[in-house]
């Protein structure tokens, strides 16, 4: 193809304001959509991380027992029973945190009795034996906790069992050489707890924390009057077991609350709930790249017919004198791209430096060059689409409107 | 002349349907974009208690040690050991600690449930600083806090659910199996953002507490909190080993009137942490922070990052729609060069120019404003989807918004028109005249 290129930009010189409209426009548009692309697609990532659980046919219930006995434990524990003789229950346990739940309880832990300064957090969940069957997560060393095992915590007491259940990522840390199973890690000073099981895979219960992936379990019923139970239902017995676990639970004791909205849950809601913020930030941003890129198409739409219609006479012209249509068409073409051109240059720098500023402000991650580049190729691409109708309407522009009016 | 300009306007607008339709649109667009994420910023960004917000003040004392805290900033909550003191000095005319608790109601009537509150733990003077709404009965006293009494001031809410929404001061209220004695209901009172809890709430809460009880009787009571509890040593076993302990969970707030007073007040904080200091529990300088509500609101970040970000997003998207929309009024104007040189040459100054396409202008930034205003109204039902259900609640379509969105609008096109009618207004009636 025969590209004009000095005629276009000699021409484009006459309509300064019009040309710096639309390339302006481009610019701004591929500035906030290669980074409102980019937020959409840091959110889903986000939203869509593993637990390390198997979340289907699990259900988290949230409990807080009315009044205030000597001790919370024989109440959890006939509600344990209850809950796994509920026909269709795989397995149950009752506990402090899981993931996701957004709220739980983290401590320091090194392999130094004295337990000074530097240690590596990990978030704590107190479980017992059938905690890794309710969870499905995997144990890839070691062994489960026996029932014997599970020891009480008294309220505002460190918890320093002496074995845990540690997940691979503190393993690879607190021991490099790959040996955790046996070992001590000090959760508190001069209280040792033995490693006896490595789970592949457990996320902390926040969706925000600097080690996702430091998790202990611990064998400890820990005396509280709030308190979570899971229960891993059957295949296929989820719902039945969803309706019912509350009267299960008022079966045996009137004197607590279920809470209307965090009470009971199943995992999809649970892991729904967890990344509100996230799907609602992804969806905001997908509509207005959606109704940006519209405005944008529809404005070159707007200011290329205006041109078209403003140079019919020199389209005459250059028919009569020649040129066939497929040139007059890919004049405006060429000349809607290279303004194009102009805009995603100056959009590049503006989206850079746009991500920049969220970086500094926001603490977000810089954009990647993809989105960039994706944002490029998308805009440049839309400018051809949006420029091809008002093209067309002028290569079919007749020759003998060169005669006319003049 | 107005009338017959807008009349021109009109007309003319209604000889490009198209063209106009996409201004409109873009305008629609882009302002109700704004308007809605501005709503949300506004709701989280605003203050939550405008008449006192200067004189009510957070107090901090790094009770954790340089080593334990960060960018040298005490932690945001106090030890038991510290609020307690601070308060005993008397150093503030009004002053009050706070921790949230939970509770449960235990209904009279046997076969109804048990219901979960949230609840406080405060000082009497809470409700006064605070200006909290009484609708029967009043505040405890202070000397309630000092006898420990089972007192408690419901909300309107409770009240209606317990009492049937009568007259309940002087009767009792189960809480957990033991009885307090109601002194006071007040109105449902959550300002937002929640200043005086925000480290445990992040500001914003669906529902405000619906019980408040004397602090003094819910440590009687061996209520823990229900927020953050953080603690850099092990505490001691049991309640009062706790209680001893260097973990903070306390917010102490006080009403300051005059910059004499926070001056002393703080000179009194620095005084005490030196004390400790040099009585040999803290190894390290006193660290003491004393922020006003709208300081405190800005250290503790209450403004979701998702709030900015999107308003900055659209504004952003409403300067491209503007963009778009002097490209457009440029074709539109342009176009009709041959009418301007026949305007101007029969008379017409530049000025009745500037003025017929400024007021066209307008009437696209009206319709373009009406459209947003119909676009925000569907946004503020779009808002629940996009923000967690504690902030898109509070994003309202007040009448301060509508009329906002319509100046706005009419505002941005007339100044995107300001361009496009310097072009109009440069036509020479001369060139335009000669070529026909």
């Amino acid at each position: 193809m025969n590209l004009q290129i000095k005629p276009i930009l000699s021409a484009l010189r006459r309509h300064k304001a019009g040309t710096i409209l639309i390339a302006l426009q481009i610019a701004l548009t591929l500035a906030i959509v290669c980074n409102a692309l980019f937020i959409v697609h840091q959110r889903i990532e986000r939203s869509n991380r593993l637990t390390g659980m198997d979340e289907s046919n699990v259900i988290a219930v949230q409990n807080r027992y009315v009044g205030k006995p000597d001790s919370f434990l024989p109440l959890m524990q006939t509600d344990v029973a209850a809950l796994r003789n509920i026909p269709g229950v795989e397995s149950a346990y009752v506990t402090n945190a899981y993931p996701l739940r957004r709220g739980g309880w983290s401590t320091g832990m090194q392999t130094d009795p004295t337990k000074t300064k530097d240690s590596l957090p990990s978030a704590l969940y107190f479980v017992d034996e059938q905690a890794l069957k309710t969870l499905g997560v995997k144990l890839i060393a070691g062994r489960n906790f026996t029932p014997s095992e599970i020891v009480n915590l008294a309220p505002q007491s460190t918890p320093a069992p002496a074995q845990v259940i540690i997940t691979k990522a503190i393993a690879d840390k607190l021991f490099p050489n790959g040996d955790a199973l046996g070992k001590s890690i000090y959760y508190a000073k001069n209280k040792p707890s033995t490693v006896i099981g490595i789970v592949e895979k457990l996320t902390v219960p926040w969706i925000e924390f600097e080690h996702m992936d430091n998790v202990t379990l611990m064998p400890i019923r820990f005396d509280s009057g709030y308190q979570h139970f899971l229960v891993r239902a059957r295949p296929g017995q989820q719902d039945a077991v969803y309706k019912a676990i509350p009267n299960a639970l008022y079966k045996v004791s009137r004197m607590r609350v279920l809470p209307e909205k965090y009470g009971l849950r199943t995992f999809d809601v649970v892991r729904a709930n967890a990344y509100e913020a996230d799907r609602g930030m992804a969806i905001l941003m997908t509509v207005v790249c959606a109704v940006l890129l519209a405005i944008t198409a529809a404005g070159i739409v707007g200011l290329s017919s205006f041109w078209v219609g403003q140079r019919r006479k020199q389209i005459g012209v250059r028919r009569a004198l020649g040129a066939r249509r497929s040139d007059i068409l890919s004049y405006f073409m060429t000349e809607n791209f290279l303004i194009a051109l102009g805009g995603v240059i100056v959009g590049t720098v503006l989206a850079l430096g746009l991500s920049q500023w969220m970086l500094k402000y926001f603490e977000m991650p810089r954009v990647s060059v993809t989105y960039v580049a994706v944002g490029v190729v998308l805009l440049l691409v839309l400018g051809q689409a949006a420029v091809f109708a008002p093209a067309l309407r002028a290569s079919k522009v007749s020759p003998v409107e060169a005669t006319r009016s003049v | 002349m107005f009338s017959y300009y807008l009349q021109l306007g009109l007309r003319s607008l209604r000889r490009n349907p198209m063209l106009t339709a996409l201004m409109v649109m873009a305008i629609g667009f882009g302002v109700a974009a704004s308007m809605t994420t501005y709503s949300v910023y506004r709701a989280t960004s605003r203050d939550p208690i405008p008449q006192k917000s200067s004189v009510l003040f957070n107090t901090q004392v790094d009770a954790f040690g340089p080593e334990n805290i960060e960018n040298g900033e005490p932690a945001p909550a106090l030890t038991y050991t510290d609020a307690t003191a601070i308060l005993r000095a008397h150093k503030a005319a009004h002053q009050a600690i706070i921790y949230p608790v939970n509770v449960s109601v235990i209904p009279d009537d046997a076969a109804r449930l048990p219901m979960r509150q949230t609840a406080y733990a405060n000082g009497a003077d809470m409700f006064g600083m605070f200006d909290m709404p009484f609708l029967q009965g009043r505040a405890w006293t202070r000397d309630d806090d000092e006898k420990h009494a089972s007192v408690v001031v419901i909300t309107k809410d409770l009240n209606d659910k317990v009492f049937n929404g009568g007259q309940s001061v002087g009767k009792q209220l189960n809480l957990d199996g033991r009885l307090f004695t109601v002194v006071g209901v007040m109105d449902n009172w959550a300002p937002q953002p929640l200043f005086f809890d925000a480290p445990n709430t992040g500001g914003f809460v669906d529902e405000g507490a619906s019980v408040y009880i004397p602090f003094t009787r819910a440590i009687d009571l061996q209520l823990g909190t229900n927020g953050n509890n953080n603690c850099v040593k092990e505490p001691e076993q049991g309640w009062d080993g706790y209680l001893r302990s260097e973990c903070v969970w306390l917010s102490l707030w006080t009403q300051l009137d005059s910059q004499a007073e926070v001056d002393a007040y703080r000179n009194y904080l620095n005084g005490y942490a030196a004390e400790q200091q040099r009585a040999g529990r803290w190894s390290w300088a006193p660290n003491v922070k004393v922020r006003n509500v709208t300081d405190w609101l800005d250290f503790q970040k209450v403004v979701p990052k998702e709030s900015t970000i999107s308003l900055v997003v659209s504004l952003g998207f409403l300067a491209i729609c503007l963009v778009n929309t002097i490209g457009l009024l440029l074709a539109k104007f342009m176009r009709r060069s041959q009418e301007i040189g026949v305007r101007r040459a029969l008379g017409a100054s530049r000025a009745t120019i500037y003025a017929q396409f400024l007021i066209e202008a307008g009437a696209v930034g009206i319709a373009g404003g009406v459209l947003g205003l119909i676009l925000t109204g569907l946004g503020m039902l779009g808002t629940t989807l996009v923000f967690p259900s504690d902030i898109a609640r509070l994003a309202t379509l007040d009448p301060t918004l509508i009329l906002l969105t319509l100046l706005t609008s009419i505002a941005a096109t007339v100044i995107a028109a300001f361009y496009p009618t310097w072009r109009a207004a440069q036509v020479q009636p001369a060139w335009q005249l000669k070529s026909n």
